[in-house]
């Protein structure tokens, strides 16, 4: 072995096998979070239910004009709607659509976010002060009206994709969320960059690209996790409240929300319309938070679970 | 303190301006636009509807249009809607007063919910009581106020009826019942259901975050200190620690705000709440743009001031804070 500093940084630092044994070290405390590992089990539940959705023996468009409004029974096992269309088909492809928009919209927030809060946070100055500027305006944007005017306008664009596809609606969510993130990231980037190790990269001539993504964004990877699962749940609820209102996802493609929103018509004739998708956005989102909950004890080091 | 607190306004009108300019230019890039519904009816001639572009002057360049807007909007008036004929001043000032007794009445419920709770759940960390309401906080976390909606009006409207008259126990929508002189039960008994909508999910995540502020600050030094000068546990923990942990409170509620304006949109959709939020649906449903428009640049200008009144109120609170 050389004795340059560079190789005696290494061996110091041993970074593949310490990240290893960080990995299984919150992989271990998540798993003592009980509540949350049985939030994922059930979270896994529901997209392989959404997953297999083809195996069902009806089509989500399928309608039957001679069976609206049908209680559910052994035929129809959540009933059917006001077309005759199979209710529990319609939740598990409404699941496909509502996860993923959860999903995609959560990927664009966080890295919208991380961007602008690493460039804010890491350069400081002119830089911090418009990229902040700009996030305090959106931040006080009245999200929920602003997307509904959003989906209104593209409802009426002729242009095909333009319109309100599970697309559009991911990009207007993550471009009203970005902020929560972006300020979170900043936070973090103000300490680290002080960091000695931060320094000590500097000076064995790492850029400042390298340092922001190879040696920073790493010591963020807990909280981005945290704000992540919480924002996911976040857009699954933005996504079926934009649908149940109207101006998210179009029919005749089922989301949750829309499918909740056919409920609102018809809620005094058939009631179940109401129940089943409701309950499945609920506990998506119950599952999503405990998941965010375990995370973030687990990388939280000073939470000892009390006998749990 | 004047510097600041004119520095805080100045700071707020670009915002605004951003704001402004982005909606605007939103809305007239949305194709038909104002004119869609005019363009989709076959009784109305090309002409027609050339007329009536000049009429309202949609035929001048967009930066001119909004420059006129602005200006229109900067002397109160938000233009007329398209569909109503009338100034959307006008029609918003009728509903104001319904939502603010909405999120008002909703705001109490959840501070006389929320408070005990968190305070409660703080006392004891992991009891059986905290265990208990932290398992309901991520219920009421995760329920989607428009499921719940539909919920109460399913089980107090349509399944559970008054056993003295057989009616519904409680109204489905509306402010008032219909034929019936207004009073103020009448009122209340209409605003039970939404009430309760609204600030489950908002009382689930104050008392959640009142209990981890009250923790942060029983972690400090200067508790520390009191307990060890001999003041009882009881009264540190309500006077010195729970007058510190609520302050944070103030700044939540104000940059929650927006997220409250669109619990209030749920909850008046779903009960048919003659409301702003209600209003706003129904104008996005009609594709009524200058309604749409004065709603939302309304809710902003709100929810920026209740930021800058936030601000000065957690300075008034907390002599710690200086500004400068």
């Amino acid at each position: 072995m050389t004795d340059t500093p560079g190789n005696l940084l290494l061996e110091l630092g041993q970074p593949a096998r310490a990240t290893e044994a960080l990995a299984r070290v919150i992989l271990r405390r998540f798993l003592k979070h009980r509540l949350a590992v049985l939030a994922l089990l059930a979270l896994a539940v529901v997209v392989l239910f959404a997953a297999g959705a083809s195996w069902s023996s009806y089509a989500p468009t399928q309608q039957e004009p001679a069976n609206p409004f049908r209680a559910p029974s052994g035929t129809h096992w959540l009933g059917t709607d006001e077309l005759g269309r199979d209710i529990f088909t319609r939740i598990l492809y409404g699941g496909r659509v509502s996860l993923a928009v959860g999903l995609f919209s959560t990927l664009l927030t966080i890295t919208l976010g991380v961007l602008i809060g690493a460039l804010s946070g890491y350069y400081g100055g002119w830089l911090d002060n418009l990229l902040m500027r700009i996030t305090d305006a959106f931040l006080t944007f009245p999200t929920i009206f602003v997307l509904i005017l959003l989906g209104a306008a593209l409802r009426d664009q002729p242009v095909q994709w333009l319109k309100n596809s599970v697309l559009t609606v991911i990009v207007i969510i993550a471009a009203l969320s970005w902020m929560w993130p972006a300020r979170l990231i900043r936070g973090l980037f103000l300490v680290l960059r002080e960091r000695d190790f931060i320094a000590a990269t500097r000076a064995l001539g790492g850029n400042n690209a390298r340092i922001i993504f190879l040696h920073i964004l790493p010591n963020c990877i807990g909280p981005i996790l945290v704000a992540g699962t919480l924002q996911m749940a976040s857009a699954i609820i933005t996504e079926s409240g934009l649908s149940f209102l109207g101006f998210g996802v179009q029919p005749p493609t089922p989301t949750w929300g829309s499918i909740l929103s056919t409920a609102q018509t018809h809620v005094f004739r058939a009631p179940w319309l109401a129940i089943y998708p409701g309950v499945m956005i609920f506990i998506t989102v119950m599952a999503i938070n405990y998941i965010g909950d375990g995370l973030r004890d687990a990388f939280d080091p000073y939470v000892i679970h009390a006998g749990k | 303190m004047t510097t600041y607190a004119l520095r805080r306004i100045v700071q707020a009108v670009p915002i605004l301006c951003i704001l402004s300019v982005l909606l605007f230019f939103m809305v007239r890039a949305a194709p038909g636009g104002p004119l869609a519904a005019a363009e989709r009816n076959p009784n109305v001639t090309k002409e027609q509807i050339e007329l009536l572009k000049v009429q309202l002057g949609l035929n001048q360049p967009l930066p001119i249009q909004y420059a006129k807007w602005m200006g229109k909007l900067l002397q109160g008036d938000l233009g007329d809607s398209i569909k109503f004929r009338r100034p959307v001043w006008e029609m918003i000032v009728e509903r104001i007063p319904n939502t603010l007794l909405l999120v008002g009445v909703s705001f109490l419920v959840m501070l006389l919910i929320a408070l005990p709770v968190g305070i409660l759940s703080a006392r004891k960390p992991y009891s059986t009581f905290d265990s208990l309401a932290t398992t309901l906080t991520f219920v009421g976390q995760s329920v989607p106020v428009y499921w719940l909606g539909l919920g109460l009006i399913l089980l107090f409207y349509v399944t559970i009826k008054n056993p003295l008259s057989g009616l519904p126990l409680f109204p489905a929508g509306g402010m008032r019942t219909l034929g019936a002189p207004p009073s103020l039960g009448d009122l209340a008994w209409h605003l039970v259901l939404p009430v309760v909508a609204l600030s489950a999910g908002w009382s689930a995540w104050y008392s959640r975050f009142l209990r981890s502020s009250m923790l942060d600050v029983l972690h400090e030094d200067y508790i520390r200190s009191a307990r060890a000068k001999g003041l009882r546990a009881g009264l540190v923990f309500y006077k010195h620690a729970l007058s510190n942990a609520i302050l944070p409170l103030i700044t939540m509620a104000a940059l929650d705000l927006p997220s409250l304006f669109a619990g209030a949109l749920f909850v008046e959709t779903i009960f048919a709440w003659p409301g702003m939020g209600r209003l706003f649906w129904d104008a996005a449903r009609g594709r009524d743009y200058p309604v749409l428009l004065g709603v939302v640049m309304l809710d902003a200008v709100i929810i920026v001031t209740a930021n800058i009144i936030a601000d000065f109120l957690y300075g008034l609170l907390d002599p710690r804070v200086k500004y400068d």
